[in-house]
Formats: C-alpha cells, sequence, structure tokens
C-alpha cells in the first residue's frame, strides 16, 4: 500500500511540478520559437538562489520571488544579446555553459558566505516565511491513501501553491499560443527570414521568449529547493536533461504536453524502482544500483517512444511531417 | 458495363438539353471547367489613372542604363556586392518609378536576387548607397525595410510549414497590437483586428486560388502554390513596393495570367512593381519598363519593345527565337532547314 501510495504520490508532488514548470518555460522556448535552451538548469539555479538569499536576509515573500525572477531576467538579456543574432547552436552552447558557470560560482569556496559554498543553503534558512504564511492548521493530513505534512517542507501547503502556479503558468502559455504573439514566435521557428521579410524584429520577438521561458524555470527552481536544501549539485546539466526528456516525452508545442510528460516520467521512474526494491533481494542489486538501473530502464523506455511517437503523447503527427 | 458507359452519355446529354437538373447528374471527372484551377475573372479596372500616367511619363525617358526617371521610388548609387574575387552586383546608378511595374531580366548568375538583399537589407554591400521614398536606407534592418513599405518575396519560396496557409497570411498583416506580449493576452484588444485581417486574408486566397487550403499546413502545398502563398502574403500589409522574385515560375498558365491582371490592379492601387521573371511573354504582357542585368551589371534598360529588339539583348539572353514559340512546328522546321 506504501508503495502505491509513493508511486502515485508522484504525480502532484512538489518536484513534479517543479519540473512542470521548468518544461512549460523550454516549451515557450523551443517548442513554440525553436530556441535550443541547453541550460534551463541555469535559470532555475539562478531563480532558487535569488529566492533563498534574499529570504536568508529577511526580505518578504513577495520581493523574494521577484528578485528571483528579475536575476532571470537580466541573465536571459547577458545571453540573449551576444548570441540571439547568430545561429540556434550558438544560444545551446552558451546555455550550457553559462548554467556550469553559475553552478561552479555557487559551489566555490568564495562565496561560501553568500550562497553557502558546496554545502547550500539549509532549509530552515528559507522556508520558514513560506510555510508561516500557509493558512492550514499544523500537524499532518491524510487525504485518500497519501499523508502528508500540513506545512513543513514536503507539504501539502507546498503542492497546493506549486500546482497553482503550474496552472498559473500554463493558462498564460494557452492564452499566449492562441494568440498573434504566440503565431509571430511559431513563425521564426519556421523561418526566421520570412518572418523578418514581413516586418517583424526577429530578435526582439525571440528575447522575450527567452526571458519568459526564463522567468518560468526561475519559478521552477524556487518550488525545486523549497521542499529540500538548495545545493548547486542538485540543479546541474542533469537537471537540464531531465526537463528536456519531459518536454519531448509529452510533446513539445502543446499545453499540456510539459505537465503530462512530468507526471508520467516520475510516476514511471518510481514505479520501476520501487517495484526492484521490493522484488529484488538486496544481495542481487543494491540499492544504489536499482538508482542507477531505473534511469537505463526509463531511457530504453524513453528511446522506444521518440523511435514510435516522435511526436511525444500529446504531438501532432501531422506537424512533425513538414521539415522543409 | 451499363454504368459505365453512362457518364459520358449523361454529359453529352447535358450539353444537349441545356437545363439538366446539375445534382442528379454524376459529374464527369474530365469536366475541365470544373477543376480548381479556373482563375476568377480578371479584375475590372476601375480606372487605368496610374498605368496611364506612367506609360505617358516613361515615354519621354531615353533608353539607355542608369537613366533618370520623372518620379522615381528607389534609387540606387554604387551598388557594389563582391563574394570574394567575385564580382555579383556592381549597379553605378538605377530608378524606379513610382507606380510602374518594372521587369528585372537577365541570365542566371546575372545578380539579380543579391540586388534584391542588397535593397531590402538581407545583405549588405561593400560599397553604396540607395534611398527609397527619400529615405536613406543603409544600414537599415530588413524588418524596418519591410515596415517602410518596401516587401520582398524569395526566389526559393519561404513559407512557415507547421503553421496554417491561413496564419502564414496573417503574419503577413501589418499594425495587429495582438503581436505585443502583453497586449496578446488580453483577447479584447486584438480581436476586431484579427478579423478585419482575416476578411483580407481569405479575400486574396480567394483571389491566389487557395482559399480551399486555408486550414492545411503550408508544409502541404505544392510548389507553385507555396510561390502563390508567398505572393498572396506579400500582399497583406499593402506594399508601396513589392519585389517578387521569380513570382510565376511554377504556376500553371491561366492562372498566371489571372494574376497577371491582379499585378496590373496593384498599380491602380497605388503599388509599385519590381519582379524578377525569365518569362518573356510576361515581360512583354505586362511591364511598362525592362531593366536587363548581365554579370551584376545593368546593360540595358527601356521600353519592352526597344529592349527585346536591342541585338545585344537578344543574343546574349533571349536568344536567336526569342520571338518564336518552341513548341511550334516552325522552329523545327527551322532546324530541318539547316541541318
Ligand atoms: N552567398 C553567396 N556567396 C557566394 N557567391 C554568391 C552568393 N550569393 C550569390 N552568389 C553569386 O553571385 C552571383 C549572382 O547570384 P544571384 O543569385 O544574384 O543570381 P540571379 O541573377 O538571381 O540568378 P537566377 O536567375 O539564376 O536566379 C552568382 O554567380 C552566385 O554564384
Ligand atoms: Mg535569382
Amino acid at each position: 500500500m506504501t508503495i502505491v501510495a509513493n508511486i502515485l504520490g508522484e504525480l502532484f508532488a512538489p518536484t513534479t511540478a517543479a519540473y512542470a514548470l521548468a518544461a512549460i518555460g523550454l516549451n515557450i522556448h523551443f517548442g513554440m520559437t525553436g530556441l535550443m535552451n541547453m541550460g534551463q538548469a541555469g535559470f532555475m539555479l539562478l531563480g532558487a538562489y535569488g529566492f533563498a538569499i534574499t529570504q536568508m536576509h529577511g526580505a518578504n515573500l513577495f520581493s523574494s520571488v521577484l528578485f528571483a525572477l528579475l536575476l532571470a531576467a537580466v541573465y536571459a538579456l547577458l545571453l540573449g544579446i551576444p548570441t540571439l543574432k547568430l545561429g540556434p547552436d550558438y544560444l545551446a552552447m552558451v546555455t550550457l555553459a553559462a548554467a556550469e558557470i553559475v553552478r561552479i560560482v555557487g559551489r566555490s569556496t568564495s562565496m561560501t558566505n553568500i550562497t553557502g559554498g558546496s554545502a547550500g543553503i539549509a532549509p530552515q534558512d528559507f522556508t520558514t516565511r513560506f510555510e508561516d504564511l500557509s493558512p492550514l492548521p499544523d500537524g499532518t493530513s491524510t487525504f485518500l491513501i497519501w499523508t502528508y505534512n500540513n506545512n513543513i517542507a514536503n507539504s501539502w501547503w507546498l503542492r497546493i501553491v506549486a500546482w497553482v502556479l503550474v496552472a498559473l503558468c500554463a493558462f498564460l502559455c494557452w492564452r499566449w499560443f492562441r494568440s498573434p504573439w504566440g503565431r509571430v514566435l511559431k513563425g521564426i521557428r519556421e523561418d526566421e527570414n520570412a518572418i523578418r521579410s514581413l516586418g517583424k524584429s526577429v530578435t526582439k520577438y525571440k528575447m522575450q521568449a527567452l526571458i519568459v521561458g526564463g522567468l518560468f524555470g526561475a519559478l521552477a527552481g524556487v518550488v525545486f529547493v523549497l521542499p529540500r536544501s538548495l545545493n548547486p549539485d542538485s540543479l546541474g546539466r542533469t537537471v537540464t536533461f531531465y526537463t528536456w526528456t519531459i518536454l519531448l516525452l509529452g510533446g513539445a508545442a502543446t499545453i499540456m504536453g510539459p505537465i503530462l510528460g512530468s507526471c508520467v516520467l516520475w510516476v514511471l521512474l518510481t514505479a520501476v524502482k520501487e517495484t526492484m526494491r521490493v522484488t529484488i533481494p538486496s544481495t542481487v542489486i543494491s540499492s544504489n544500483q536499482i538508482e542507477a538501473l531505473g534511469w537505463i530502464i526509463v531511457g530504453v523506455a524513453l528511446m522506444l517512444l521518440v523511435i514510435f511517437r516522435p511526436q511525444g503523447i500529446l504531438g501532432n503527427k501531422k506537424e512533425l511531417a513538414f521539415n522543409g | 458495363m451499363a454504368e459505365n458507359n453512362k457518364a459520358p452519355v449523361d454529359a453529352a446529354q447535358r450539353h444537349d438539353v441545356g437545363a439538366a437538373p446539375a445534382a442528379s447528374v454524376r459529374e464527369p471527372f474530365y469536366d475541365i471547367a470544373r477543376w480548381g484551377t479556373k482563375p476568377p475573372e480578371g479584375e475590372d479596372l476601375i480606372s487605368t489613372a496610374y498605368g496611364d500616367k506612367v506609360t505617358r511619363d516613361l515615354a519621354f525617358v531615353e533608353n539607355k542604363p542608369g537613366v533618370h526617371k520623372p518620379d522615381p521610388i528607389l534609387v540606387a548609387d554604387g551598388v557594389v556586392r563582391r563574394f570574394g574575387g567575385m564580382t555579383a552586383v556592381d549597379v553605378d546608378h538605377f530608378e524606379i518609378e513610382r507606380h510602374g511595374i518594372t521587369a528585372l531580366i537577365g541570365p542566371n548568375g546575372a545578380g539579380k536576387t543579391t540586388f534584391f538583399n542588397l535593397m531590402t537589407g538581407f545583405d549588405v554591400p561593400n560599397t553604396g548607397s540607395w534611398h527609397f521614398d527619400g529615405k536613406d536606407m543603409q544600414h537599415v534592418h530588413p524588418e524596418q525595410v519591410a515596415r517602410g513599405g518596401m516587401v520582398r518575396t524569395f526566389q526559393l519560396t519561404k513559407v512557415m510549414s507547421r503553421l496554417t496557409v491561413l496564419d502564414n497570411m496573417l503574419l503577413g498583416a501589418p499594425d495587429q497590437p495582438g503581436e505585443g506580449m502583453f497586449r496578446s493576452l488580453f483577447p479584447g484588444m486584438w480581436r476586431r483586428k484579427e478579423r478585419e485581417n482575416r476578411e483580407k486574408a481569405e479575400a486574396l486566397l480567394e483571389r491566389f486560388l487557395l482559399i480551399k487550403k486555408k486550414d492545411d499546413f503550408a508544409g502541404s502545398l505544392s510548389g507553385g502554390q507555396r510561390k502563390l502563398l508567398e505572393m498572396a502574403r506579400a500582399l497583406m500589409c499593402d506594399p508601396k513596393l513589392v519585389m517578387l522574385d521569380e513570382p510565376m515560375a511554377g504556376v500553371n498558365p491561366a492562372l498566371k495570367q489571372s494574376l497577371l491582371d491582379h499585378i496590373i490592379s496593384l498599380r491602380e492601387d497605388g503599388t509599385t512593381v519590381l519582379f524578377v521573371e525569365h518569362d518573356i511573354n510576361m515581360v512583354r504582357h505586362i511591364a511598362d519598363w525592362v531593366t536587363v542585368m548581365a554579370e551584376g551589371r545593368i546593360v540595358a534598360e527601356g521600353q519592352p519593345k526597344t529592349v527585346m529588339d536591342d541585338p545585344a539583348v537578344v543574343d546574349a539572353y533571349l536568344g536567336a527565337h526569342a520571338d518564336v514559340d518552341l513548341g511550334g512546328d516552325s522552329v523545327l522546321e527551322g532546324l530541318e532547314e539547316r541541318s
């Protein structure tokens, strides 16, 4: 019973929501505009730092979130100005490298008194004000088969806030997808020069898309660190690659794709790992190995998906048919 | 067997009787008049004021390269573009008459497309200056060029494959407030403009015989249909000068005729047209002025008749049989006689 609860609990876990948010941002970059952002984790980490550090120094929640968003916007501008006029590969390289730079600077010993170095920032330093805001009573609650703390760490309160954020971002995305602004972005994805010849300023639109997607990434970072501590190494390259996996799994250029992709990936992964843990005795495979094996199995499943359903779960096959 | 024979009989009867109810008759597939390719009737010109004026004005212009014209909309001076050691474009002086239909012809690799790219900001010349409607256009970005009213199409067609035909058209519309990031979130601010644009787009699609395709992905269009879509899209913003790079390549002859009428009617709306075309009949039919380019330079300019009788042009570009229908028997006879 606890196994089933654990597996299904991933469906609405805060981390699932965080990845969904990051993937929605990436969807604006890649699915809508065709920008290859290979460093979404950089936006997330920067957002998390912006939030946690200001919280540590006693700022209120609102200005902390605002500061996190501001950092991400400035970061997007810095990355975008030199690269957006060049080809798509340049943005991919620069975002990948910049995300690593953010992580390495964050964990360097010289920054210890600001970022906490490689140990990061402990949860009690930045989550208390968020937890105090909760209208829920103290203690734990059980809903159907799930029991979580109401307010502390991996809590119901965080789940509510995280999924409200996801819903809000998905709504914004939906509005944008169906608007003339979204149409221009999709046009840029298809053919930049054609859009230019019709009098639209391509660089401006790309910059807007980069910033908006980055803001969603920063929010994702905040949600990501709230149930745990802020550790720079937990927001490294792998997070970017999971985000890409989620986007492609759910279906790029769809509204619900990133959310569905995130739910499916985490439920699947937990299911594989939990069943292995129960069915295979630990003398044959240790729990460390199960962790790795879980990813291998998911990787194979994803390969099959990309071969047999390249448009993702929700994508439109017809759209993929034209490459010219 | 009887079933198979029925259709032609029906068709024949219908022609005889003339009043057979259309719905009950099985439509023969070979009824060519019903193909979706039949162009709409030619435009009824409301007036020919601009056409007459241009003809009158150009009648007094000398037929030599780089000549000054009474009312130029685009003036280029000393525009040179080199690719490595090769000079692709080297234009001393060139003017395009306002409201005129100017044809730019010349052999492959003459530099016509490169000239288009230079004028519209997609490429930067090594030296030179050019003015559009009195404004200096050096260092102006392509999007600003287009917003200024100079819109071009591409020889290698550029359509947005994974957008619908209608969306492609709507992207051509200028001044849609919903194209701002924040305003796009409030449909109330752009719905009305969107509706107007849609009506305009549908009217143009009707004209270009693409209305049935309006909800299909543009990537599913045929080569000729893409050319048509691109041209229709360029007309969405009512440009002052539209530059068409081989607009009729791959378009069927009947539709070509009808689109030529459309181009002529564009002139009466105040649009100036510059087009590149290898089809000499089309040039002869609609151009007010013909410019010949070869190896990057403008080698001849003038009234269509004069230019096409110019022995140098005939020799270098048109070929000896320019006036002859190459499909006709006369060519074969000529060849046989010679051999
Ligand atoms: N990007 C480029 N790099 C190098 N050379 C180029 C480039 N673009 C064009 N050229 C050269 O410039 C010359 C003019 O090319 P352009 O495309 O303008 O010809 P064109 O007159 O449009 O010919 P066509 O009628 O075949 O379309 C050609 O010799 C071509 O090889
Ligand atoms: Mg060309």
